[in-house]
């Protein structure tokens, strides 16, 4: 059969069974866009900032087990998109980005709309391509699939100039991908998984933690086994929470720069650390030599050989994909009988409980202002703790990961590792797509919502009935604790004047906009915006300008020297 | 991030308090985070194709890592490439740096050659002023180190010269620095002695 470049490409997206493409057409790409609007099997979402069309289908992959999608032009419209590629890079998020490109003729000649697509993103996309005959796309695109989901997975960029996808050639989808430059390990060294397993019983303060791994790979189930099975506490990383269920006794909490006291103390004093799927990062470990003066084993399971002895020297290594090293470590756990010292776990145990009665996220109450953590908490109890939540960054975000407490994966979709303001609203988008009728808020800030407030606008194209919650203090609240703690209250361009009227700009988009100024007014105002199933609803909460996140590990110190108080100051 | 220091006094969490199960956190001394360094030969196979040098040159950048010298040249298939690259770091860096090439999706295999017996070879091309006494004296220093005069004018000649990195430093050495006129290296090249095989 043949066919153009172009009816190649989204041929190959309908065999991929991708059922969102978010995108932004532009010269590069008209031919694609073109065969685009004669087709229905894929269904195209026009963003307003190509930004957001990467968040949102960096989105799809995080709430579902399928490889998102987005399309964009070249030069200006790539790098808009190169945020939304970092952000999905530093999360290991499987997406494939394809681009348009100025003709191959025109490529290196300045040519109008031209970027050098595949040297721009190198630096954060799990691989590129720059497809210069028709006859490599169908291969490319199959290959880009293959490389963003499996091994650690991370996004992936095809690049296709413009006369490619007019040039004609014959199609046909390859049925398997290999590359003798790309075999990741999928079975974790037995011998090694026999040596975990052995310290994990001797264990005396055990202590297991999971990662973002966990999430993406589908294995909370399998870790919550282990967890059962051994007996032991379990923290999750930002990345990781849901991964295991927040509301389990054997639960500390999240752990890391805002982590819970008990989490931060186990990690610090475990004499047997297990970690799946998470990568020792400083906003988890603090100062690594600080981490390193308590001795414990640390027994390392991740596919990715390259995080394991980055930061933290590690005993036992496990490269593998978690789900098959985890059923291999549970197949050895029910085949003997052996269980660790139960004594010795439970004089642990009455530690651990002996620090979660520090009770650290404790927060005074106020019938005067809104408290940021009144309204996580109110939404947690009016969603029964089933929500997806998107967050941004900030406060606000730290605050959702400590008091959302989240039961199931895939549940809390946040940029952990790059820190992106703006992905709030689009990364709602993607979720509302992929579950039509599961509610979704949007946890975030008046400073990061404006970074892609434009696409309030998408959401009243595509009807999408996300709630957005916006904690508004008028500063950079992040910044400005920053500031207070460790540059003496000088608030440095960390306050916002002439903030628009949210409520008003809500209903500008087409929108319900809702301003909440009494704590009793919280609990109404989100059961409102439940009650309202076809309806966005923006809700501006008028909250404390003055709240601070605590607990608080300050960069470079280490994990047990928390500020958990005003007073700690 | 913030530099400023802040107090140590009450009110950080501290370790817990005598009569609990666990020791006091046992302030050790302060562990030596400069490690010593060492030169290393790392040799890859990559896949032959548009911009897989500057993936490699770009991880070194992006993180930091020095990179000495580097070469590469395909192999007797041409689809491959294979890369030498000589550079300094801590055993703990080396194995970043081996387990970072490795994750490049344009590169086969990754081999520290300097880990086992090897040898390194480097070829540099030197032009010389070679008049009046100096003549004969650069003649006498390129046959000391089994040199070959490649090119002859009236006034200079060109050095080739092969061998491992020191030697062409004391190629360098040896002769009067005022002569040199142009000097160019190709950087080093690796391959393990013996049985050691790097094949894809």
């Amino acid at each position: 059969m043949v066919l153009t470049g172009a009816e190649i490409v989204v041929r190959c997206l309908q065999e991929e069974k991708v059922e969102y493409v978010f995108g932004y057409p532009g010269g590069a790409v008209l031919f694609i866009y073109d065969e685009l609007f004669k087709q229905d099997k894929v269904r195209h979402v026009l963003v307003r900032h190509e930004q957001a069309a990467v968040h949102a289908a960096d989105a799809v992959a995080r709430c579902t087990d399928k490889v998102g999608v987005a399309l964009v032009t070249s030069g200006p419209g790539l790098t808009n998109a190169v945020t939304g590629i970092a952000t999905a890079y530093m999360d290991s998020i499987p997406i494939v980005i394809i681009s348009g490109q100025v003709p191959t003729a025109a490529i290196g000649l300045d040519a109008f709309q031209e970027v050098d697509t595949v040297g721009i993103t190198r630096p954060c996309v799990k691989h590129n391509f720059l497809v210069k005959d028709a006859k490599d796309i169908a291969p490319t695109i199959k290959k880009a699939f293959y490389l963003a989901k499996t091994g650690r997975p991370g996004p992936v960029l095809v690049d296709i100039p413009k006369d490619v996808t007019a040039a004609k050639c014959e199609f046909s989808y390859p049925q398997s991908v290999s590359m003798r430059s790309y075999n990741p390990t999928v079975k974790g060294h037995q011998g090694q998984i026999k040596k975990a397993l052995q310290l994990l019983l001797e264990a005396k303060k055990p202590m297991i933690y999971a990662g973002g791994g966990v999430v993406l790979s589908d294995s909370s189930e399998r870790l919550i086994r282990i967890a059962r099975m051994l007996g032991f506490p379990v923290t999750n990383t930002l990345m990781g929470l849901g991964g295991y269920p927040a509301t389990d006794k054997q639960s500390v909490g999240m752990l890391g720069m805002h982590g819970t006291y008990e989490a931060n103390m186990a990690m610090q004093y475990c004499d047997v650390l297990l970690a799946v799927g998470a990568r020792f990062d400083d906003r988890v470990i603090g100062n690594p030599a600080h981490f390193a003066q308590v001795a414990r084993k640390i027994i390392h399971i991740d596919v990715d050989p390259s995080s394991i002895s980055k930061r933290v020297r590690v005993d036992v290594p496990i490269v593998g994909n978690l789900p098959e090293v985890m059923d291999d470590l549970i197949r050895l756990l029910e085949a003997t009988t052996e269980r660790p010292d139960r004594e010795a776990l439970d004089t642990w145990w009455k530690q651990i409980d002996e620090w979660r009665r520090r009770d650290c996220l404790k927060y005074k109450k106020s019938d005067e202002i809104i408290k940021p953590q009144l309204v996580i908490e109110k939404l947690w109890q009016v969603t029964n703790g089933d929500a997806f939540v998107t967050s941004d960054v900030g406060q606000h975000q730290m605050w959702a990961a400590q008091y959302y407490k989240f039961d199931k994966p895939r549940r809390w979709i946040n940029s952990g590792g790059l820190g992106t303001m703006g992905v709030g609203i689009p990364y709602a988008m993607g979720v509302q797509m992929a579950h039509p009728g599961s509610p979704v808020a949007v946890v975030t800030g008046e400073a990061s919502v404006q970074m892609c407030i434009q696409e309030l606008s998408t959401c009243k194209q595509y009807r999408l009935p996300i709630k957005i919650c916006n904690l508004n203090n008028r500063y950079l609240g992040m910044v400005r604790q920053w500031q207070e703690f460790f540059h003496g209250n000088r608030y440095s361009e960390s306050y916002m004047d002439s903030l628009p009227d949210f409520a008003k700009l809500a209903e500008a988009y087409g929108h319900v906009g809702l301003r909440v100024e009494k704590p009793s007014e919280v609990e109404d105002a989100l059961r409102e915006a439940f009650r309202r199933k076809n309806d966005l609803v923006f809700l501006d909460f008028q909250v404390d300008q003055t709240e601070n996140v605590y607990p608080m590990v300050q960069g470079g110190k280490g994990l047990t020297e928390m500020i958990l108080a005003p007073e700690d100051l | 991030m913030s530099s400023v220091s802040r107090p140590t006094g009450a009110g950080y969490a501290r370790a817990p308090a005598s009569g609990s199960p666990l020791p006091a956190l046992p302030w050790l001394p302060k562990i030596s985070t400069s490690k010593p360094t060492m030169r290393h030969v790392i040799s890859l196979l990559l896949e032959n194709e548009a911009g897989a040098l500057s993936r490699v040159s770009g991880l070194f950048s992006a993180r930091g890592y020095n990179i000495e010298s580097l070469t590469v040249a395909a192999t007797e298939d041409p689809s491959m490439s294979r890369m030498t690259i000589i550079s300094i770091g801590s055993d703990d860096v080396i194995e970043q740096i081996t387990k970072q090439l490795n994750k490049l999706v344009d590169v086969v295999k990754v081999v520290d050659v300097s880990e086992a017996a090897h040898i390194e070879r480097e070829l540099m091309l030197i032009k010389v002023r070679a008049t009046g006494k100096d003549r004969e004296e650069v003649k006498r220093t390129a046959d000391i180190f089994r040199g070959h005069i490649v090119d002859v004018t009236e006034s200079t000649y060109i050095v080739e010269l092969t061998g491992d990195p020191t030697k062409l430093d004391a190629f360098i050495g040896a002769i009067d620095r005022t002569l040199i006129l142009e000097t160019v290296r190709t950087g080093v090249c690796g391959i393990g002695r013996g049985d050691r095989i790097l094949r894809a």
